[in-house]
Order: C-alpha cells, then sequence, then structure tokens
C-alpha cells in the first residue's frame, strides 16, 4: 500500500508533450466549423487530457481497485450531469 | 426510572459533562440524533405556522391577513424552512443518528467528532438563515428554488440565506460521509449486506445522493451569490449568460433531494410493516435494490422541472422518459409492502397507522406525479396548485407521516417511556383526514387552473379554497393532539420495556433506554431483519 511507483522520466516527458499536441489541438479545432459539436470536441480532447493527468502524473493507474473505481464513479457522475444539460443547449 | 436499573447505566445518564454541554458537545450518536430531532422539529413547527398563515390568507379572494410582498416571503421561508431546515437533514439526522449504529451492531458512527461537526454546521447555517429573514432587504420572496433572474435582482435578502442553505450542505455531506463508513466499516460480525435492515439500506442509498449530489447545489449557490455580489453575468442572456442553466444546475440537486427526503421514510415503513404485519418483509432484496435504484435513477430526473421553461423538445422527451423509470422501483416498494400485509396479522397501533396512511398518501402523490412527469399533461398543470397539492403528497403524507410514524416507533425505545395509545389514534385520524381535505382540494383547485404562489384568486375557487383552509385546521389540530401525547408519554408515561411490539432488528435486542455505547459486547448476527422466529408477543 505505501509502496511507491516510480515514473520514469522518460516516460513522464513523453506524457508532458502528448498534453501539449492535445493543447494544439484544441486551439486548431476552433477553426474548424463544427458548430453545436464545438464543445463536444473541446470537451473530448480536455477528458482525454485530464484523463492522462489523473493516471500518470496523479498515479492513479498504480492505485488499488477501489480507490479508481470511487474515482470513477465521481466523474461518471459529473458526465452523465453535464451531458444530459447538453441535450437542452445542445438541440434548443 | 421507577424499575430495576439497567445492567449498564443508560446514554441518559451517563455524562461527563453537565447542563447543556452534555449535549451540544456530545459525541454520543443518539444524543446527536435528539438534537437533531429537536431542532429540526422546532423548525417544522415554524414551517406549519408560516403553512397556517398562507391558507388563512387565501381563506377568501383579495387581500385577507397580508399582502403581496408578505405572502412571496411566507412562501419562500415556508419552503426553504421545510424543506432545508426539516425534512433534508431531520430523518439522516434524526432516526439515522439514533438507530442506524444500533442497526448496525456498532458502538457509534465512524466519526463521532466529524457527527457533532455536523450537527453544529447545520445549526450555524440555520442561524444564518435567519438571521437573512430580519436583516439587509427582508426575507427573500424568490420561492425556495431562488430562480434567477428574479434572484439576481430583488433587493430582499437572498445573498444571506443562499450562504446559510450552502453550509447546511456541508452538513448534508459529512452526514453521507459519515453514514456511508459507518455501513461499510462497522457492521458487528454477521451483519451481512442481506441482513442489513432496510432503514439502513435506505440511509446508505441516501448518504450516496448526499455526497454525491449536494456539492451541485453548493456550487449553484455560490453561483447566485456571484451574480449578485460581483454581477458575473453567468445567467444573463444580455452578457452571454443563460438563465436556463441555473434552472438546470438548482435542479440538478433539488430533484435527488427529493430522494433525500423520501428514501429514508421509506425504510421506516419497510421496517414498520413486517414487525406490525408479524410476517417478514415481502421482497427484502428487492426493497434494498430499488432504494439504490431510486437514488440512481432520481438523479437523472432533474430536466421534469423545466418542461415548460424553454427548454428544448429533445431534452423534455429524454427527461419524461427518465422520469417514468423512477415510477418502476417506487412502485416495487408499495407492491411489497402491500404483499408483506397479505396474510399477515396485522396489529393497528399509531406506528402502524402512521405507515399504512403513508403507503396511501404516497401513492397519490406519486401518481400525481406521473401526471406532472408527463410533458403533455404537465404543459396545463405546472405552476397551479395541482403540483404544490403533488408535492405536499409525497412530503408531508410521504416522508411526514413516516417522519410521524418513527417517532411513534422509535422514541419510546430511547426514552424508556411511551404515550398513550388512545390520543395517538385520534391525533392519526385528525391529521389524515385534515391533510387530505387540505391537498386532495389544492390537487383539485389545481385542476381547475389556479396558479401557485398569488396572494389572490379568482372568486370562482372561493369555496374549495375556504374547504383547503378548514382542512388546514383539522391537521393542525392534530398535530398538537399528537405532540402533547407524545411530551407527555415521553415524560411521564408508563415504562417502555423490552421488546413489546417483538421487533427483530438489533435495536430491540439493546436495553431500555440503550446504554451509552449500545452494546455490552459486540453482538453476533445470526438471523435476518425480519425473522421474528422466537421473537413474538407474549
Amino acid at each position: 500500500m505505501n509502496e511507491h511507483h516510480i515514473i520514469s522520466y522518460r516516460k513522464l516527458t513523453g506524457i508532458w508533450l502528448v498534453l501539449l499536441l492535445l493543447t494544439a489541438l484544441t486551439v486548431a479545432i476552433t477553426r474548424v466549423e463544427l458548430g453545436g459539436y464545438k464543445v463536444l470536441a473541446a470537451l473530448t480532447i480536455a477528458c482525454a487530457k485530464a484523463g492522462l493527468v489523473i493516471a500518470f502524473f496523479m498515479h492513479m493507474k498504480y492505485e488499488g481497485r477501489l480507490l479508481r473505481w470511487l474515482l470513477f464513479l465521481a466523474l461518471l457522475t459529473l458526465a452523465i450531469f453535464i451531458g444530459l444539460t447538453f441535450f437542452d443547449v445542445l438541440y434548443r | 426510572m421507577s424499575n430495576a436499573q439497567p445492567p449498564q447505566a443508560s446514554f441518559w445518564n451517563d455524562t461527563g459533562r453537565s447542563g447543556i454541554a452534555a449535549w451540544i458537545f456530545s459525541t454520543d450518536h443518539k444524543r446527536i440524533g435528539l438534537l437533531y430531532l429537536y431542532s429540526t422539529f422546532g423548525f417544522f413547527l415554524t414551517g406549519v405556522l408560516l403553512g397556517l398563515l398562507l391558507r388563512i390568507e387565501l381563506i377568501a379572494p383579495g387581500r385577507t391577513i397580508v399582502g403581496p410582498q408578505t405572502y412571496n416571503a411566507l412562501f419562500t421561508v415556508h419552503g426553504v424552512v421545510m424543506i432545508f431546515l426539516f425534512i433534508l437533514p431531520s430523518f439522516p439526522g434524526a432516526f439515522g443518528n439514533l438507530v442506524m449504529p444500533i442497526q448496525v451492531g456498532a458502538r457509534d458512527v465512524a466519526f463521532p467528532r466529524l457527527n457533532l461537526l455536523s450537527w453544529w454546521l447545520y445549526i450555524i447555517g440555520a442561524v444564518i438563515v435567519l438571521v437573512s429573514l430580519f436583516t439587509g432587504g427582508g426575507a427573500p420572496d424568490t420561492g425556495w428554488t431562488f430562480y434567477v433572474p428574479f434572484s439576481a435582482r430583488t433587493g430582499t435578502n437572498v445573498s444571506l440565506a443562499v450562504f446559510g442553505v450552502f453550509i447546511i450542505g456541508f452538513s448534508a455531506i459529512l452526514t453521507g460521509l459519515n453514514f456511508i463508513t459507518t455501513i461499510h466499516r462497522l457492521r458487528a460480525p454477521g451483519m451481512t449486506w442481506d441482513r442489513l435492515p432496510l432503514f439502513t439500506w435506505s440511509l446508505y442509498a441516501t448518504a450516496w445522493v448526499q455526497v454525491l449530489a449536494t456539492p451541485i447545489l453548493a456550487i449553484t449557490l455560490v453561483l447566485v451569490m456571484a451574480e449578485r455580489l460581483l454581477g458575473t453575468g453567468l445567467f444573463d442572456p444580455a452578457r452571454g449568460g443563460d438563465p436556463l442553466m441555473y434552472q438546470h444546475l438548482f435542479w440538478i440537486y433539488s430533484h435527488p433531494a427529493v430522494y433525500i427526503m423520501i428514501l429514508p421514510a421509506m425504510g421506516v415503513i419497510s421496517d414498520i410493516i413486517p414487525v406490525f404485519s408479524r410476517k417478514p418483509i415481502f421482497g427484502y432484496k428487492m426493497i434494498a435494490f430499488s432504494s439504490l435504484a431510486i437514488a440512481a435513477a432520481g438523479s437523472l430526473v432533474w430536466g421534469h422541472h423545466m418542461f415548460t421553461s424553454g427548454m428544448s423538445d429533445t431534452a423534455v422527451l429524454v427527461f419524461s422518459f427518465l422520469t417514468f423509470i423512477v415510477a418502476i422501483p417506487s412502485a416495487i416498494k408499495v407492491f411489497n409492502w402491500v404483499s408483506t400485509l397479505y396474510r399477515g396479522s396485522i396489529s393497528l397501533e399509531a406506528p402502524m397507522l402512521f405507515a399504512l396512511s403513508f403507503i396511501l398518501l404516497f401513492s397519490i402523490g406519486g401518481l400525481s406525479g406521473l401526471i406532472l412527469g408527463a410533458a403533455a399533461t404537465d404543459v396545463h398543470v405546472h405552476d397551479t396548485h395541482f403540483v404544490v397539492g403533488h408535492f405536499h403528497y409525497v412530503m408531508f403524507g410521504g416522508s411526514g407521516f413516516a417522519f410521524f410514524a418513527a417517532m411513534h416507533y422509535w422514541l419510546p425505545k430511547f426514552y424508556g417511556r411511551r404515550y398513550a395509545e388512545k390520543p395517538a389514534l385520534l391525533a392519526w385520524a385528525l391529521m389524515f383526514t385534515g391533510f387530505n381535505l387540505l391537498y386532495f382540494t389544492m390537487q383539485v383547485l389545481g385542476m381547475k387552473g389556479m396558479p401557485r404562489r398569488y396572494y389572490d384568486y379568482l372568486p370562482e375557487f372561493a369555496s374549495l379554497n375556504l374547504l383547503a383552509t378548514v382542512g388546514s385546521w383539522i391537521l393542525a389540530a392534530g398535530l398538537v393532539i399528537m405532540l402533547v401525547n407524545l411530551f407527555r408519554g415521553l415524560r411521564g408515561g408508563v415504562p417502555f420495556e423490552g421488546n413489546p411490539w417483538g421487533g427483530a432488528t438489533l435495536e430491540w435486542s439493546v436495553a431500555t433506554p440503550p446504554p451509552t455505547e449500545n452494546f455490552e459486547e459486540e453482538p453476533l448476527v445470526t438471523h435476518g431483519p425480519y425473522d421474528f422466529e422466537g421473537m413474538g408477543k407474549p
């Protein structure tokens, strides 16, 4: 439980670069006309980035199953709340 | 105590401190439970008085006792007090604290100090709400929902009131965390998940809603404060905001909050019905599961409050469909309670009468909820007295009557004395009659088109409104008789000993009143919560 998982610098740098790439993608995508879906696209990229940060920088990938499930439950709840709200905003 | 002392001192006389400090600084879950009981019930009586004033104003068309501004403030404070200061904290706070740790076989909740902090946060929040009524621009007049744009513009003291509710929210989150941990970690040996009493099961489902949904209310209320104090424009279309976003955020919390209010009530009923039918509960697993299903599905239906608010048609369709799904687990419970009664040996004592009337009143409330949940019919009765009647059937006829049932069922256990039965039955009869006269009439008025939240109405509604107001007086008379009877009984009634109703859950196996740490030694649970074999009345 108390063992610390060490992640190599190479891996951390790699993930940082992916995060930068995704940031660039967020900026680039604003130039494409997506209509109502632009929010969806931006949120998808943001979720991917948050997922990377949580999994590696916050070590969730190496945590026990219970903790991962609890976090997943909280995020899923949030996603459902936002998702259902979008049924209104998107089709209004 | 007039009779032989219980083997261990009860929690009443085992105090480290003296006077009021023995209560307000106690970490004993039973003392905290009673603190919650008295504080929440005090606010309930305040809310009742405000409700009676509202009914007197509506006894005849035109101005009767108050003008429009006062009327708006009255129904707002009635709603805020009843919902945030009474029903939401009362079940988990009062009966959850009193009974749940004993039901799972624990000495206390998992975090007793946090439990005390929860009560303090509740009291601090409540005091702030009360202060907001008499300071600044006066009592809020927005309705308990604090809808923008009005709540952002009105000159009344909305900011302070929502800040009080914000603090009460933290109390609810901490209670929820405490209960989840207690039920997971402190169950006695042998207390498996399928031996958990259904009241505890319902508190477990409730606790998850408290933890997951309450933060959203907190954030929403902060946004209202930001809108008022900083002029952020989040909900102002002129500055790119969206007023409907407020309604989404508010109901994302406040609809699940309805289930915080009703789920523990259903748990109480599930515990009382088998005891007074002398029969194991029908469909234990489905009742436990339906609590979780209601908690989960109930969190996805908030949009049905917004069918006429200008939400998109697609969203109306989705939310209407999801709303109907909640009816399924609710119906599972009702059918299982009725099946438990079937061929049972029913004894109609006070707790049972309240429990049985719960089934009827909740069913009427639930079915009228479907009329509102169907978008086509909702358009016609939205914002009429039909809605007011509907939620009073669910919240008062449901949660309120279950609360009274719990008071008659569990309080003698904790006081060691019991109330007189005949006045209790009279009180029940009066309340049941007055209740239906008041709220069924409201539903009829709503169907005829009388809008809610106006201090005046057209003359054609006069006779029905008079009837409803008379109903409110009968209801109040029953309430007074019930309270006097309970007060006198628990103070100086005949001793209540042992297990006169033959309950099989753990709280009936400990001394009356329970000792400070509940159990002399850790109990070993060998039978289910409704396994009455060998526990029968003489």
